[in-house]
């Protein structure tokens, strides 16, 4: 015991000198909460992201690096909505940290800040692997990643008080960028209204409700069911009758259903960013949706 | 849509303003952004309580704890009859260890529930229910979870922290059943009633060191259901240090030391002229497990595939003495001496999921007796073949498996393994399981 206590302290005094330079570490379950916090914060804030743009976040083992980071976490800020169902319960659990559990002003649910698509009616498990609480991807929209950022903004302040003019200033500072750059991205989105695409799992609603595009099939057969060969061949039969003019899937997606299905129907299958990283125009929020749109518009020529 | 009509109806109102703008002109502007402002307001107003509509949970019932309930059945195929299941050169651990039986059987249905308690504490219950239709309290405890710096309590029934695959839930596990190690060293699956105190340090490369102080209720401690006596029967400390290599690869390895005094601690077996004799042992249990975890896959994504590698290395030492025939059967009666034993074992598996939703698995298991000394033995009161399940044999077993999950919440599997756990026969097993979770998602554990 006494030889596990001296370890603990030699630890702790090793890792003062660590992080100590940024205010708050804040722990983001997905890449577009941590840049959105990065926006926010600036270099009052140390960012973790927990996932890439090339992980799914539903299926993410509570890995030891991830309860590591966690552990020295002042603030979480995740997608909620059972999207980290799976893996941040356990990580909570794990913490030995209680400035992020639920309920805590270190814990931050980005969905609850935003209206909600896809509340199911009917919740069972043969729907697929559907969230009760309605579609987790608010932030493919960008009007939600603005009502986040509110809130986020005021979070940090009420952490960190010291730094408050500082996250006030720059969340005013950005929003006024970010409303200017909406207004831009709904004029250049105007040609995707009404648009019918295919999406390789349910997570671009949000982005579709907001360009007025047309969402008219899965590659999923059910959410979280990777695409059988039965229901592609029913998707080639649908392409027949009536065409999408876009098939998209993101980085951590297979290509191979969406090039399948693409070669077959003669439809454009494209690669969205999906968040942050997702692809090398990507680099930032910004960056993300003049991508995103830039692809599409780019496939409808 | 709202805020668009409202801007449009704005612009066209100011567009349509007359060029000699009087006081009139001047107050209807006023007016109109007044209308707009309101305007406006209601949009914001009518945005935030879709927010709140779409955030209301759908029932009361909200409240309550997430359930889940494990289902499992399988079809059993083996040469040898499971009822004699023994692992040759170990002392027997009195638990479950024994394969599934022969033909169509239920397996143990397991019923979970979990919340929060209040912002203190979080509180699960595991309850399994045996197809003989016993009812068994598996893990029941409470968590803490408003200490801070990295420590976490646990007290009440809980799977012990020793070693790795001890922790986890059957239906959980990658094979049917577990690794002989566990088996002889654990009884299979170690749980006991006590406390647990973890500290995770605050640093990036994972590091836990914890304390488990228990009842003492299971092999290896003894008698079953603990001692009659204050203070605690088990303990064991464990240390864990883990993290990432590269962009896909994440490991964890950990040492854990198991301590136990056992009193009585009993165990049958037969005689040199077949008569079956109760022997118990009273003294010290140390075991020390060495555990590696290696989980690969692209991105650290594993929807497409991933790799596995699981090894445990488990090394026992026991003193004290032994009592051959506690009750007397044999014309002899009782006879008390010294034991020793430094045995070890270990297993070795790895896991493949090659393409969505199906895997490939292999798994070596292999037990060394190591030394044994018998004090009546030494003496020369009694005979070596007079401890026959002690005799010094050295069990291996080879294990494959093949499993196919639709889903995340149903697995379907198919395992064959030659199992040379008896010295004096070889047991072809195969088994087909299916394993379903109804209810709560669970939890995906490194």
């Amino acid at each position: 015991m006494k030889i596990v206590l001296k370890l603990a302290t030699a630890l702790s005094l090793a890792s003062i000198g660590l992080p100590a330079a940024a205010a708050l570490n804040i722990f983001a379950c997905e890449p577009e909460w941590g840049a959105l916090a990065q926006e926010l914060g600036g270099d009052k804030v140390s960012v973790y992201s927990a996932t890439t743009a090339l992980q799914d976040a539903h299926r993410i083992e509570a890995r030891p690096s991830l309860i590591a980071r966690i552990r020295s976490a002042d603030l979480l800020i995740c997608s909620g909505s059972e999207l980290e169902i799976g893996w941040l319960p356990l990580l909570l659990t794990q913490s030995g940290n209680s400035k992020i559990q639920l309920g805590a002003s270190g814990y931050v649910e980005a969905s609850q800040y935003v209206a909600k698509l896809e509340i199911p009616k009917i919740i069972d498990r043969a729907l697929g692997d559907i969230h009760p609480g309605g579609n987790p991807h608010v932030h493919t929209d960008p009007r939600n990643i603005a009502k986040v950022a509110t809130a986020l903004e005021d979070r940090l302040a009420k952490l960190d008080p010291a730094n408050a003019e500082t996250y006030h200033s720059r969340g005013k500072s950005f929003l006024a960028r970010w409303q200017a750059a909406i207004a831009r991205w709904e004029k250049e989105a105007a040609p995707l209204r009404g648009v019918p695409i295919v999406v390789y799992h349910k997570d671009f609603s949000y982005f579709i409700n907001w360009t007025g595009m047309r969402e008219v099939a899965a590659l999923e057969p059910k959410p979280g069911i990777p695409p059988t060969p039965s229901h592609l061949a029913e998707l080639i039969d649908q392409m027949k009758n009536s065409p999408a003019k876009v098939i998209i899937y993101s980085p951590y997606n297979s290509p191979q259903a969406a090039q399948f299905l693409s070669s077959r129907a003669g439809i454009p299958a494209v690669m969205m960013p999906f968040t942050v990283g997702g692809t090398g125009e990507a680099k930032d929020l910004f960056g993300l949706f003049d991508d995103t749109i830039r692809r599409l518009l780019g496939v409808l020529k | 849509m709202f805020k668009q009509n409202a801007m449009a109806l704005a612009v066209a109102a100011a567009l349509s303003l007359p060029h000699e703008a009087g006081a009139q002109t001047q107050d209807q502007l006023r007016d109109l952004r007044e209308q707009v402002k309101q305007l406006d307001k209601r949009v914001t107003d009518a945005e935030q309580a879709a927010i709140q509509a779409s955030n209301r949970p759908a029932a009361e019932s909200a409240l309550n704890p997430a359930v889940s309930l494990i289902l499992n059945g399988i079809y059993g195929n083996l040469s040898q009859d499971p009822a004699n299941f023994k692992i040759n050169g170990f002392v027997p651990a009195n638990g479950e260890v024994a394969p599934p039986s022969r033909g169509l059987s239920l397996g143990e249905s397991e019923l979970a529930i979990a919340a929060n308690i209040d912002h203190y504490f979080r509180g699960t219950g595991i309850f399994s229910i045996s197809p003989e239709n016993t009812i068994e309290v598996e893990e029941a405890y409470i968590q803490t979870l408003a200490l801070s710096n990295g420590f976490t309590v646990k007290a009440g029934r809980f799977f012990s922290s020793v070693g790795y695959q001890n922790q986890i839930h059957a239906h959980a596990w990658d094979f049917t059943d577990a690794p002989l190690a566990n088996k002889v060293f654990l009884g299979n699956q170690l749980s006991d009633d006590g406390l647990q105190l973890k500290w995770v340090a605050p640093t990036p490369l994972y590091f836990d060191v914890g304390v488990e102080a228990g009842r003492g209720r299971h092999f290896p401690a003894g008698p079953e259901g603990g001692r009659d006596k204050n203070g605690f029967g088990m303990s064991n400390v464990f240390t864990h240090l883990g993290g990432d290599f590269g962009t896909g690869t994440a490991w964890q390895a950990g040492i854990s030391y198991l301590t136990t005094s056992p009193q009585g601690r009993a165990y049958d077996d037969v005689d040199s002229t077949g008569t079956p004799v109760t022997n118990s042992f009273t003294g010290n249990s140390r075991l020390w497990v060495f555990d590696g975890i290696l989980k690969w896959a692209p991105n650290f994504n594993p929807t497409e595939t991933y790799f596995k590698l699981q090894g445990e290395y488990f090394r026992r030492r026991e003193n004290g003495d032994l009592s051959f025939d506690t009750a007397a059967a044999t014309a002899g009666g009782t006879q008390r001496g010294t034991y020793a034993s430094a045995q070890s074992g270990l297993y070795l598996q790895g896991v493949y999921q090659f393409i969505p939703m199906w895997r490939v698995g292999y798994r070596y298991d292999r037990l060394n007796a190591g030394t044994t000394n018998i004090g009546v033995v030494d003496s020369g009161a009694l005979a070596a073949a007079d401890f026959p399940i002690l005799a010094a044999y050295n069990p291996t077993r080879q294990t494959v498996m093949l499993d196919w999950s639709p889903s995340e919440f149903s697995r379907v599997r198919l395992q064959a393994a030659q199992d040379k756990s008896r010295s004096d026969a070889t047991d072809n097993q195969v088994f087909l399981q299916y394993i379903v979770s109804l209810g709560a998602h669970g939890a995906h554990k490194f």
